[in-house]
């Protein structure tokens, strides 16, 4: 019985892609989101919420909660659980509403 | 980015801010959804002579419940993450070979309009033209559903997810949220959730089920009926026995702990009403917390324009159908989980019997009957996991209700007390409750049950996905 997901499946991916969050590479398995991507590495959050401040991560994992939301390439308000990770895609936190850069 | 890549099945593609059509002409079904309903009515209807399109919002086919990694991932075996299976390949296939099926994966639709012809709208990509409106005599909504959420203090750190959103990120990803991961809530999807974790090498310390389970008792002759269903909870069980997983039933997590991640949970013993019970609360370590507390359907685009509803056994709105599938709103059909949640098989049946319906042909007697016997399982599983009123009990006046508004319980006491609030929208309108991104997906069970008004009521939501203003903006194909 495999003990974790990868054997489990018998999961023979390509090459693994990388993507910086926050500056840091990244694995991504090619076919992961950017969510997947960021579990895999043991990161849970990626946005900060806007009054509290509070670390968010992933919450419902299918695009319906918007808690996953984060920067994608300079896109605010990206949903990572939907994103597909492309090699050299760009992930930053998010902090409050996401348009800070925009100034408005 | 959405895309149009399509892993079976002839694929429509992206036609710039244009109109899809079968041949020049309206096709003579949109089904909305590409899971268990929704495939088994396009390849039936296709089988039928009808010309289809299956409208989709993932990436590939099978919706949450045939969720299974992107090809690139190279897995031999997506099988051991699912039952059913074999029901999966064969859909697939019969939709590869069907020509009279148009797929447009990664569009998402965000209205229904009727007319003398049907029209989706719908979203695959950021750029103005990154839009599509879809054609068709007919409509089948199979759009499923998602998670019903019932807050708890710490339900907000990072680690704590819903437990089918662990289960799909898995599935598709092949990921977990940690080594050592609670499940906990109400419903039959826990013990498939923890089933598939703990076949993925995650350690689950518990399962811990609201309700006691004497509630399926009442309904001997539907659970004789239904052998299939007993069956398939044997074999979770024996899963978890193997795994030395506790399954603690009347109980709940009352509180997860941690600063910028959960690090523990509290679990309690609950009363038959849900109210935790004093002195029996019990910590225990963890690094992540899977929870939900049954499924809702996703009915929106047909509740915005007045299909007729009812309230399932557990409180929440499903669509009503008539024995063909049908909706109260012409050429508009519904099968699966916008029926009631019921499961894959149910789906699998109501899909079949839509179809028939559509295409104007008696409907298969197998198929009548393994609906009814699945549709009346679902009615008592739904009644055997009713939230009891009593989980109130466990909020503090800090918890946060509305995760997108951060709005906490006592901002909606407040208004419920001090202000005269009195229903769920009223809230809303005071304190931004159900306002935020998700539009109350999430919190909206939880509000109306501490507005004191109904959950039962139907959510308006003009828009059932965010679109880019420069689509909207776009003049209609």
């Amino acid at each position: 019985m495999g003990r974790n997901p990868i054997d489990l499946v018998g999961a023979e991916p390509g090459p693994a892609r990388t993507v910086l969050f926050d500056g840091r590479p990244v694995p991504a398995l090619p076919g992961q989101t950017i969510a997947a991507a960021l579990w895999a590495a043991g990161v849970l959050a990626w946005r900060t919420t806007r009054d509290g401040g509070r670390p968010r991560g992933a919450f419902c994992g299918i695009g319906q909660c918007f808690d996953c939301l984060a920067t994608v390439n300079g896109r605010p308000n990206r949903r990572t659980c939907l994103e597909p990770a492309e090699d050299g895609d760009t992930v930053t936190t998010q902090e409050g509403h996401g348009h800070a850069e925009l100034a408005i | 980015m959405p895309n149009s890549r399509s892993e079976s099945g002839r694929s429509a593609g992206a036609h710039p801010a244009g109109a899809a059509r079968a041949g020049g002409r309206p096709y003579d079904l949109a089904v909305v959804g590409a899971g268990p309903a929704g495939l088994a009515a396009a390849v039936t209807a296709a089988d039928l002579g009808l010309r289809v399109a299956l409208v989709d919002a993932g990436a590939r086919i099978g919706g949450q419940y045939y969720r299974h990694p992107a090809p690139e991932l190279g897995a031999a075996r997506p099988e051991r993450l699912h039952h059913g299976w074999s029901a999966f390949a064969g859909l697939r296939e019969r939709l590869a070979a069907h020509a009279g099926v148009d797929h447009l994966a990664g569009h998402h639709v965000w209205a229904a309009e009727r007319g003398p012809v049907w029209r989706l709208h719908t979203t695959h990509g950021p750029e103005a033209a990154d839009r599509t409106t879809v054609e068709a005599g007919a409509v089948l909504l199979a759009t499923g559903a998602y998670e019903r959420q019932l807050p708890f203090p710490g339900w907000t750190l990072p680690g704590v997810v819903t437990a089918g959103g662990a289960q799909a990120m898995l599935k598709s990803g092949l990921v977990l949220p940690g080594r050592r991961i609670v499940v906990a809530g109400s419903g039959p999807l826990l013990l498939a959730a923890a089933s598939s974790l703990v076949h993925a090498g995650a350690e689950v310390p518990a399962v811990v089920e609201a309700t006691d389970y004497l509630g399926y008792a009442k309904g001997l002759p539907t659970l004789l009926g239904n052998p299939a269903k007993l069956v398939e909870g044997a074999r979770h069980g024996a899963t978890l026995l193997r795994h030395r997983v506790r399954l603690r039933r009347s109980g709940a997590v009352v509180e997860a702990h941690g600063t910028d991640r959960v690090t523990a949970v509290t679990v309690a013993r609950l009363d038959g009403d849900w109210r935790p019970v004093p002195g029996t609360e019990r910590r225990i370590a963890c690094d992540a917390v899977a929870v939900g507390h049954g499924l809702v359907p996703q009915i929106e685009l047909a509740t915005e324009l007045g299909a007729a509803t009812r309230t399932t056994p557990d409180g929440a709105v499903a669509l009503a159908v008539d024995a063909e599938q049908r909706t109260s709103l012409d050429g508009l059909f519904a099968a699966g989980e916008t029926c009631g949640v019921g499961g894959a098989d149910l789906a699998l049946a109501e899909g079949v019997l839509a179809a028939y319906a559509v295409a104007g042909r008696p409907a298969p007697r197998g198929a009548v009957v393994r609906r009814d016997r699945r549709r009346a399982f679902a009615e008592l599983m739904a009644a055997a996991h009713v939230p009891g009123a009593g989980w109130t009990g466990w909020l503090t006046p800090e918890t946060d209700v509305c995760r997108c508004e951060e709005v906490p319980v006592a901002r909606i006491r407040e208004a419920v007390e001090e202000l005269g609030a009195g229903d769920a929208r009223t809230v809303k309108l005071l304190t931004r409750a159900g306002m935020g991104w998700c539009q109350g997906r999430m919190c909206g069970a939880a509000v109306a049950c501490l507005s004191g008004g109904p959950e039962g009521r139907a959510d308006s939501r003009p828009l059932s996905c965010p679109v880019p203003l420069a689509q909207l903006a776009e003049p209609p194909a």
